[in-house]
């Protein structure tokens, strides 16, 4: 047995001209396989593998014919999936039942780790470079400098990606006497909003502006709370606020009729429309902000001015 | 019995074989280095299979990716729904959107074949990160971050985040309505940091929310840059895996210096291909037969719309969760304000993969064990790393929870505020009562029964009449009956009395846990 391939120290990661380590035992042949004394067994596994792969043959054809017929998503993911197994089950098959293959023990080495010369040595190489640079501090001192300096000048080119920080998120599309227009860019009349209904509204102009959405909510005669500095920012029952969450920006979209509540659908910021949009529950920490409205000429709704302070989510200068 | 002419066969094939392996040696000198890799030991148990599965994963969604990239449009240029020749999707008709979601549409519904590839991709990357997961606790709980392996545990926590990044910038890419709105409170939580906020969302969208060059960008990061990285820094992974060699649990003949399990060549080699097949044959019927991010039924994104029922794939799940759950606290003072996104969506996430790639060393502050292991725990073994591993999983599971609280407030008809209130009393407590309940499971395991190694192999040791040497009631010596180790089928039986012997003396402490925290016990 002894002259078999399979006793080669090197074949159990040991070095041929050291001892043979403890933990590793000794006569070890991997050389066998499952059906190895059952010819009739092992003449039913090729042929398992042999019908594994035949699947594989029939998911093909059948793959290449439904793309040429047109494509079937469903009949496409369970073809893909049986040509697949197929072969996949087959090698595994093969692996498990006629090749050679059983655990074996072998060495891991000396923990994979130098022994305490090597380690002398890499420390002397390095010492070599190091002590030489290290009487010289002053260049150093400058090449810190220097890599600094550099280091800036280097990212530069990052600004090109976007505008420096303006004022645009304090501001947005709304000014004196801009029109609130629909998605379809109408005009809307106070009328058009029912009682207890609600709409969002644009300026004119700019509907995909993020920060600009606006709801105007008819309260009808309720009783609506607002700051005496805000008299006269509402037309009759039709109030205005900011359509945008000021928790994480998302559309405060959904209106409670019966408790006259917004909700944001992102994490359920609630706002009471009828005491200044402040949030009553959720995530949001300040109220959504009011748009002064009034009509126009036309009888038109059209804002007053812009909001007086910065819509959507908070920022460090805002 | 083989027959003459096989054995001259077998010859032949030999020298052929040979004979190539010298033409690459006299080149590059090989034959020692494949030897190695031929002859490479991986350990055999079902739990190390799941890295595998991640790394199927990667090399379909590399493929696939690389299909869907032919066709898709980074532009946000709005145009009005305009199929190519074939399908038309009819509520579609007339709508402006983005050239990135008209090509995604036309891929699903007009490229053939397109449609099962844009499934197969997303599939694959929700498993992806279930199988990430998965093996990151594995390693967690048996040890296996431990010395000489805790560079390796940070290239792993990295590639968790690297692929959660790569997920969501890929799940992005369609501007749908959902994935628009998952921009949007990125953007906010992002927008929110001091000082540098506003600068790296006006840089990375290239203005205001929602910007105009910003796909580009993304496709760029999802591409290019990200899948660099995923791809670097697992082949650091598996590099530096390959070298270690893979750690093992204990048992019977497995020290620390020794490893047991099946070779590469041509047993892992078959074994392993055939589960990449497997893999891929299980996204490709998960993506043929379940239908999964329909952006055609989302619509294209506006920033004035949104659906309900917003929920990001799962894998993010616990950090919309954790933003849905942080009050609504927030620090203004000195002129600057620190808004609330920031708490849930930065802060934590920040503090806890700050704990997950700092806990090797505090488990060897822990457990005072600075030392090198190739031998896994078993997770009843440490219970108070197995305590701080379930308190984490409930703690990420309630903020998952969380993240459909709309959904589940609908489903089980109370209100949203209910559903919140509970779940921030469970991020809070569930971590606790986890803790306590893993605790004291492990020390009652450990009270059912010693580990098999710890248990005396056998009891009476037979001579038998020719010299050799068996032991009655060797169960546990035994149990890997196909082991080949003491040869228990040819003969020289003493071996297998030495292999006891050699077990015995490896073996750690007995149970009582000696090397649980002096502070934590019951």
């Amino acid at each position: 047995m002894s002259d078999s391939p399979y006793f080669d120290p090197r074949h159990y990661g040991i070095d041929p001209h050291g001892p043979w380590p403890e933990d590793v035992p000794k006569g070890q042949d991997d050389s066998h396989w499952r059906y190895e004394n059952d010819p009739k067994g092992a003449r039913r596994a090729e042929l398992r593998v042999a019908f594994c792969w035949s699947l594989t043959l029939l998911a093909s054809i059948g793959l290449a014919w439904v793309y040429v017929a047109g494509g079937q998503t469903q009949v496409e993911g369970a073809l893909w999936a049986m040509a697949f197994f197929g072969l996949g089950v087959g090698f595994i098959l093969w692996a498990r039942d006629l090749l050679p293959g059983t655990e074996v023990t072998a060495s891991r080495g000396h923990h994979d780790v130098c022994a305490e010369e090597d380690r002398r040595a890499v420390a002397e190489s390095l010492t070599r470079g190091i002590e030489p640079m290290a009487r010289r501090p002053f260049l150093f001192k400058m090449l810190g400098a220097v890599g600094g300096v550099f280091g800036v000048a280097a990212v530069f080119p990052l600004a090109s990606l976007g505008p420096r920080v303006h004022l645009d998120l304090d501001h947005t599309k709304w000014g004196v006497g801009t029109r609130a227009v629909t998605e379809d860019g109408n005009p809307v009349l106070p009328t058009d909003v029912a009682v207890n209904g609600i709409l969002t509204v644009f300026p004119e102009g700019y509907i995909t502006d993020a920060l600009s959405p606006t709801l105007l909510i008819n309260v009808g005669d309720l009783p609506f709370e607002i700051p005496p500095s805000r008299e006269g920012w509402t037309i009759n029952g039709l109030v205005a606020f900011s359509k945008i969450c000021t928790h994480a920006g998302c559309p405060a979209s959904l209106y409670n009729v019966q408790s006259h509540q917004l909700v944001c659908p992102c994490h359920q910021s609630t706002f009471d429309v009828l005491s200044d949009c402040k949030p009553v529950f959720g995530p949001a920490p300040r109220p959504l902000p009011q748009l002064p409205i009034t009509t126009d000429i036309d009888g038109y709704v059209v804002s007053q001015s812009d909001y007086h302070e910065p819509v959507g989510p908070g920022f460090w200068d805002r | 019995m083989s027959t003459t002419e096989e054995r001259a066969a077998e010859q032949k094939r030999y020298a052929a074989g040979k004979s190539v392996l010298d033409t690459v040696d006299e080149r590059f000198g090989s034959s020692r280095f494949l030897t190695s890799v031929l002859d490479k030991i991986f350990p055999d148990h079902w739990s190390f299979m799941v890295g595998e599965i991640a790394m199927d994963s990667l090399i379909i969604l590399i493929i696939t990716g690389i299909y869907l990239a032919l066709f898709y449009v980074p532009s946000s240029t709005d145009v009005i729904y305009a199929p190519t020749s074939g399908h038309v999707y009819a509520p579609l008709v007339g709508q402006h959107m983005t050239e990135a979601y008209q090509s995604v549409i036309n891929l699903s519904f007009n490229v053939r074949a397109g449609l099962i590839m844009r499934q197969a991709h997303h599939w694959a990357a929700l498993v992806f990160l279930a199988a990430v997961l998965f093996h990151l606790c594995r390693v967690f709980f048996t040890g296996a971050f431990r010395k000489p392996r805790e560079v390796n545990w940070i290239i792993g926590v990295t590639l968790w985040l690297v692929v959660i990044l790569e997920g969501f910038t890929g799940y992005s890419l369609p501007d749908d309505l959902l994935s628009g709105t998952g921009l949007r409170v990125i953007y906010s939580i992002v927008e929110g940091l001091p000082l540098v906020g506003t600068w790296i969302v006006y840089d990375f969208w290239g203005g205001s929310y929602p910007g105009t060059t910003f796909l580009t960008r993304l496709f760029v990061i999802h591409e290019f840059i990200f899948p660099l990285l995923i791809v670097g820094l697992l082949t650091a992974h598996l590099m530096i895996l390959w070298h270690q060699k893979h750690s093992d649990f204990p048992g019977p003949g497995k020290t620390e210096t020794n490893i047991r399990g099946s070779r590469v060549w041509p047993q892992y080699a078959l074994k392993a291909g055939g589960l990449f097949m497997i893999v891929t044959g299980t996204i490709f019927l998960l993506a043929g037969e379940i239908q999964i991010n329909p952006v055609w039924l989302y619509g294209p994104y506006n920033p004035y719309t949104v659906s309900i029922g917003a929920q990001p794939d799962w894998y993010l799940g616990w950090l919309d969760g954790s933003v849905r759950l942080w009050p609504h606290w927030e620090f203004a003072s000195f002129g600057h304000e620190i808004p609330n996104p920031v708490f849930p969506g930065i802060l934590i996430p920040g503090l806890l993969f700050t704990t997950i790639y700092a806990w090797p060393w505090l488990d060897k502050k822990i457990y005072s064990d600075y030392g090198a292991h190739n031998l896994l725990d078993r997770p009843r073994d440490k219970p108070f790393r197995t305590g701080v591993g379930v308190a984490a999983i409930v703690f990420f599971a309630d903020l998952t929870i969380a993240c459909g609280s709309d959904i589940l407030a609908n489903d089980f008809h109370v209100g949203f505020e209910r559903v919140i209130e509970v779940l921030q009393y469970g991020a809070l407590l569930g971590p606790v009562v986890g803790f306590v309940i893993a605790y004291k499971a492990c020390q009652a395991l450990q009270r059912t029964g010693a580990h098999p190694i710890q248990r005396p192999l056998g009891g009476v040791i037979i001579r038998s009449a020719n010299g050799a040497y068996h032991t009655l009631s060797d169960h546990h010596g035994n149990g890997h009956g196909d082991n080949g180790h003491g040869d228990n089928g040819h003969g020289d039986k003493a071996d297998a009395v030495a292999n006891g012997h050699g077990t015995a003396e490896e073996a750690p402490a007995p149970v009582g846990a000696a090397d649980e925290p002096a502070g934590a016990s019951d």
